[in-house]
């Protein structure tokens, strides 16, 4: 919401400067975005005259200008503008000045001309014609600009003379005097030939660009200068008679005034955020209550007053139905007849731009000004298309057509709430008004609905039809049923004000259910007790009054545009907003302790990322959601039950349109990432979520896995392996299996374990399928793990408990046994630990040779064995049968025998 | 043989003070103090000398033994010395090369500044507790006094996931204050960090997933000055003593009355300039006293029971907490990133 400061003085005086204003205003609750004067880009561009105009001796279209700019010496401008006459009041851009959109101007030469600035058009200052309606420009056709766009088949010929004839009537004129008329008229002394001999005469034209020694084409029956129209011709053909040109002023000015005042660009803007729970300062009245309490001063509110007595009785002329009573809480209407379109007036326009909103006509012009002063829209539409005079405020019929003011047409359902006459609808209530009755330029009678319609309603079928307006946007929010009236007879006053037509009397207003005023106990102790403070009661009646809130006894009448102020906490907000949240005082926490911290199961998982950590990986944070091609990447099968995944119906794009279930390609996406940034040796962990449907109440079952995931030197399986060695170990889960994994689709089946803890399963580990890391454009060796946390939890060891030391020595022995290929180092080792008679603390794995000599498909596998017992110190022989046993059961259960 | 025994002891004494390395020194104790050495062999004359003059012989030669025993225990310590010296030197290093790199991975930003705010509160006595993503909408937004109709409901802004708009992914950690008020005993004190999702393209500020961080309290007598208090403390723990802070009103469903907290832009003192946009203050976080409404729902009596809440967003307390000028960047995990922390 933008505010003009220049409006706001209009109902509270406040001269703070704009950095004092918005912060008072942020602190007691409307927050100021921003703050800007309207032409603060526009600098040292002031108002020029100008005193003489001579051709360019080197240019056919440039002009050599010398302009009273204010100063004791004129200034030189060379310009290629035709629009211009001696004697005009323009825009000037002089040396080393600026204008919107960062352009700096500075002196120059054109084509050997000195020029000391610029003469500026209307959207050089970023103003355009709906700003300023007269500065509209209709070109003549200058012949000496006509090129021809055949140069052999010319419509005009190329050296047409004076009294040639053009075609029919019209013959090329040569101009003498031109005369300013004012209003934009000009009057032209013209010559030409009939019958061989001259003949003069005096018109007058509203084309801006004709000057002394011009050949124009004019038509000699319609006594008129031809414009480009007129001859049928292209602008291409007169590349120079352009529709656009300098802004020639028609204002009350002098040379040398800043263009800025002149304009009305002179004032502040301030953009506020608006919250949702505060419609009512979605209007400059709202705002300046605001303001008012803000900065305890009074504010001056006005009573629309209508004269009215146009011809004819209202209820004769219009009657209103409101079948859909429940959308419609309130329908207010007046007439006005005998409507004169035209531009609205200066100060007008003028503050419609200021607050972002372009003007259009008188009648548009005071619709949108009421929205912006009153914060209640209105709509303005064509009498004479109420067909019957009458109006139906109804639900649309199913498959009903109607075609907006923006030329669009829809198709309505019962949802949509219309304005119609007896047949057909008219407008989108509270949305945009039909392309049917839409104010045009010989609009005679206008009927001005000013409406409080039901704001679910009206946001559903904005959002439904894609088209959020300015009057959507506020009615969806809920507005006060008693602006309506106000509004409306604020319309009428400003038609008679504007002499925009006749208002006829008396008001059509039609009462659904208009709510009885919220009335509120006030409780001082209450409020201080929520906000920590003790502000005197007779400070809260204060506040509340300065808020039009009516405060008699501990009663507070809560105003009717305030529906958001429903209970105590409500006036606390009030009470706190305007004795200042910042003089709240700071305590800490009383009351009964309360034991915080992590849980068991949270400890272990941020035990889980310092381990990662310690082990050299970094955590990553990656999204929720993936595309469905994901599932594709990481070569899971077409009926891979986990592709069943959430789906969200309205993603941003099909990138992320599903709720992963796992983690996975997230990871190998931020390993291709870094690859592709050519990061070497990545090492990276995610403990996050993967979602899966199913849960309770039609919600996801939400299981956090960890995953890893690494590449580059040093590299291997068994690396990865060893993380998860780490982590197991750490969460001292025992009885942990790693065993081949040969059929996960992401992964090298020859490289790939699945691990478990006893019969629970805790996920996979391995190199990524080459495949599918081609799928991600990696070529190197991609290692993950995927750890369900879950079962990490569960997998968890009791905690430590003491062992004593060895007192006695182990004794080792290396063996070497030879087996088969397919014989895993796993098998192996559980065949060790088996064939052990209680001696045996620890197996370790210290070497596998192949050779020639060992035959085709075997290996050599060599193990260090500790053997000790607690209670002595072992003897050869004792430790000599545990091995003994040991390789015979290796022998047995392997084929495994002692090299 | 007393001359005898005093060359014997002069040779000795001079042999071992100027002899080079270890094998020569025991060549030298052979040859002096051997089975078969010089001294020995000196010794071996004893016999033939008188009774009176053997105690006085014997007396000097054991002299001698030990004057040169001693002579060959510091010949042999300075040898030592000198090895260990010219070891010691051999074995020395540049220690300006640098040192062999012990890998250790880094704790990504975000949860860096989550890691601390977990920490500041677990220190008041709250318990973190994480919910779910995939949320009802019933929570997400009915619960918390956001009723149908209000424009955080559009299709526009949340993830829906049926077109009865009932499951959602959830856009704020707030529906935690309801699964909190449901399943805990009065009193409460919690955070509920965790990720939030809201219909954002992604830019250098926005990311349609973000992470949020929820506190509550609810307990007898908890008061907006307890709020501003507790959350001054937080500023202070976050960005420094000292940070200076203002409280704002504003508007959420789910409390009142409401308030943003600011920090004094640490850039410009409060002055204006483009790190907070010109106002000299950046917004931190929202917060407020919990509607009565949405008590009630919870079925804990407003007039008996006060609390609390706030919500924070992380990245943004990421970015100023450690200077990071784009959002994507937290998201994109490049390592020369997340190696910075």
């Amino acid at each position: 919401m933008n505010l003009s400061r220049k409006w706001l003085n209009e109902f509270v005086k406040i001269d703070a400067p704009d950095r004092e204003f918005a912060e008072a205003m942020t602190l007691s609750g409307s927050k100021v975005e921003g703050t800007a004067e309207l032409g603060a880009e526009i600098k040292n561009v002031v108002v020029g005259k100008i005193l003489s105009m001579e051709r360019h001796p080197d240019s056919d279209h440039m002009w050599i200008c010398q302009i009273d700019v204010g100063g004791d010496a004129p200034v030189q401008i060379v310009t290629g503008a035709w629009n211009i006459h001696v004697g005009d009041l323009v825009p000037v851009a002089k040396d080393n000045s600026w204008l919107p959109g960062g352009v700096h101007i500075t002196r120059g030469n054109l084509r050997g001309v000195k020029s000391k600035g610029m003469l500026c058009s209307l959207p050089e200052l970023g103003l355009d014609e709906r700003d300023f309606p007269y500065a509209a420009i209709t070109p003549a056709a200058i012949l000496g600009d006509y090129h021809p766009i055949d140069p052999e088949k010319p419509s005009i010929p190329a050296e047409i003379e004076l009294g040639r004839k053009i075609f029919g009537p019209v013959v090329a004129a040569g101009a003498g005097e031109v005369k300013p008329l004012g209003g934009g008229r000009w009057s032209v002394a013209l010559v030409w030939a009939e019958d061989g001999s001259p003949v003069g005469t005096t018109v007058e034209t509203g084309c801006q660009n004709i000057h002394a020694m011009d050949l124009v084409a004019f038509n000699t029956k319609t006594r008129t200068i031809c414009t480009l129209d007129d001859l049928h011709a292209e602008q291409r053909e007169f590349p120079n008679c352009r529709p656009s040109g300098i802004f020639v002023l028609q204002e009350d000015c002098q040379p040398g005034d800043d263009i800025k005042a002149v304009t009305g660009m002179d004032d502040q803007v301030v953009e506020f955020e608006i919250t949702p729970n505060r419609p009512d300062c979605l209007s400059v009245i709202g705002l300046a209550r605001e303001a008012a309490a803000t900065f305890d001063k009074p504010l001056v509110l006005h009573t629309p007053e209508v004269k009215g007595g146009a011809e004819g009785v209202l209820p004769e002329l219009l009657d209103v139905e409101t079948p859909a009573a429940d959308l419609v809480p309130r329908y207010t209407a007046r007439m006005v007849r005998s409507v004169k379109i035209a531009p609205s007036p200066k100060w007008m326009r003028e503050r419609l731009r200021a607050m972002g909103v372009r003007p259009i006509n008188n009648i548009v012009d005071i619709t949108n000004y009421v929205m912006l002063e009153y914060g209640q829209p209105m709509h303005a539409f064509d009498y004479r298309y109420v067909n019957g005079g009458k109006i139906v405020v109804r639900r649309a019929a199913e498959g009903e057509k109607l075609t907006t003011l923006d030329g669009k047409e829809h198709t309505l359902n019962a949802n949509h709430l219309v304005i119609a006459d007896e047949g057909r609808a008219v407008g989108l209530a509270g949305i945009m008004g039909g392309l049917n009755s839409e104010i045009v330029a010989d609009t005679a009678d206008v009927v001005f609905e000013s409406a409080c319609f039901d704001g679910t309603c009206i946001r559903k079928g904005a959002l439904a039809l894609g088209m959020r307006t300015e009057a959507s946007a506020k009615f969806e929010k809920g507005l006060d049923p008693m602006n309506t009236l106000p509004a409306v007879n604020r319309a009428c006053e400003l038609v008679e004000l504007l002499g925009a037509g006749e208002v006829v009397d008396g008001v059509i207003d039609i009462l659904n259910n208009v709510p009885q005023p919220t009335v509120l106990k006030l409780e001082p102790d209450k409020i201080n007790a929520l906000l920590g403070t003790q502000v005197p009661g007779e400070e809260m009646v204060r506040i509340l009054r300065r808020l039009d809130f009516a405060v008699e006894g501990d009663q507070v009448t809560v105003p009717s545009w305030r529906a958001d102020v429903k209970r105590m906490a409500d006036l606390a907000e009030e009470v706190a907003r305007f004795h200042g949240y910042n003089n709240i005082p700071c305590t800490l926490m009383r009351g009964q302790t309360t034991q915080g911290g992590y849980s068991a199961d949270q400890k272990v998982e941020n035990r889980l990322g310092e381990v990662c950590r310690a082990c050299g990986y970094s955590e990553i944070l990656t999204y929720s959601f993936i595309s469905p091609a994901a599932y594709d990447r990481i070569g899971w099968a077409p009926d891979e039950p986990l592709r069943e995944s959430m789906r969200i119906l309205n993603p941003l794009g099909e990138d992320t349109s599903i709720m992963r279930t796992t983690a996975l390609p997230s990871m190998l996406e931020v390993l291709q990432r870094n690859y592709n940034y050519r990061n070497k040796g990545v090492r990276l962990y995610e403990l996050g979520k993967v979602y899966l449907p199913g849960g309770a109440d039609g919600l996801a079952v939400e299981p956090k896995f960890l995953t890893l995931g690494a590449y580059g030197a040093g590299m291997d399986f068994f690396a990865i392996k060893g993380v998860v060695e780490v982590i197991l170990k750490e969460l001292r889960a025992a009885d942990v299996e790693f065993y081949p994994c040969h059929d996960d689709p992401s992964y090298h089946p020859g490289r790939c374990a699945g691990v478990r803890c006893g019969s629970q399963h805790l996920g996979v580990v391995g190199q990524i399928h080459p495949a599918v890391a081609a799928n991600y454009g990696v070529e190197a060796e991609l290692y993950c793990a995927e750890l369900s946390v879950e079962a990490l939890l569960a997998a968890r060891g009791a905690d430590p408990e003491y062992v004593p030391l060895p007192k006695y020595p182990p004794i080792t022995r290396d063996i070497a046994v030879v087996c088969g290929e397919e014989v895993t180092v796993g098998a192996l080792e559980a065949a060790i630990r088996k064939g052990a008679r209680g001696l045996l603390r620890e197996v370790s794995l210290f070497d596998i040779y192949r050779g020639k000599n060992l035959g085709e498909n075997k290996k050599s596998v060599a193990f260090n064995l500790v053997l000790r017992a607690d209670d002595r110190s072992l003897t050869g022989e004792e430790a000599e049968e545990d091995v003994k046993s040991i390789l015979e059961t290796l022998e047995k259960d392997c084929g495994a025998v002692l090299r | 043989m007393k001359e005898q025994l005093a060359k014997i002891r002069a040779e000795a004494i001079s042999a071992f003070e100027s002899v080079k390395d270890a094998a020569a020194l025991d060549e030298l104790r052979v040859r002096y103090l051997g089975k078969k050495g010089e001294l020995t062999a000196v010794l071996k004359q004893m016999g033939r000398l008188s009774a009176e003059e053997r105690p006085a012989m014997g007396q000097l030669a054991n002299e001698v033994r030990a004057a040169l025993e001693t002579a060959l225990d510091t010949a042999s310590h300075k040898l030592e010395a000198a090895a260990l010296s010219a070891r010691l030197k051999a074995e020395a290093v540049d220690v300006t090369i640098p040192g062999k790199a012990a890998r250790v991975g880094r704790r990504h930003p975000m949860s860096a500044a989550l890691d601390e705010i977990k920490e500041i509160f677990i220190g008041m006595g709250f318990t973190v507790l994480d919910g779910p993503e995939i949320e009802l909408a019933q929570l997400n937004f009915d619960r918390l006094n956001a009723e149908e109709g209000h424009p955080s409901r559009d299709w526009s802004d949340t993830f829906y996931f049926d077109t009865d708009e009932r499951v959602m992914l959830r856009s704020q950690t707030s529906p935690m204050q309801v699964r909190a008020m449901d399943s805990m005993e009065l009193p409460i004190r919690i955070i509920a960090p965790g990720r939030v999702y809201r219909k954002d393209e992604v830019d250098a500020t926005h990311s349609p997933m973000f992470h949020q961080v929820e506190g509550m309290v609810i307990d007898k007598g908890v008061t907006m000055a307890d709020l501003k208090g507790t959350l001054n403390l937080l500023a202070e723990q976050l960005f420094g003593a000292g940070t200076v802070t203002r409280f704002r009103p504003h508007h959420f469903p789910f409390t009142e009355p409401s308030c943003e907290m600011d920090v004094q832009c640490h850039k410009c003192g409060g002055v204006g300039c483009p790190t907070c946009k010109g106002e000299g203050w950046i917004e931190i976080l929202g917060a407020g006293m919990i509607h009565p409404r949405v008590l009630e729902m919870a079925g804990i009596d407003p007039e008996q029971w006060s609390g609390w809440a706030f919500g924070m967003g992380l990245e943004r307390t990421a970015m100023r907490r450690f200077k990071i000028a784009d959002l994507r960047l937290i998201f994109e995990n490049d390592v020369r990133f997340l190696e910075q922390f």
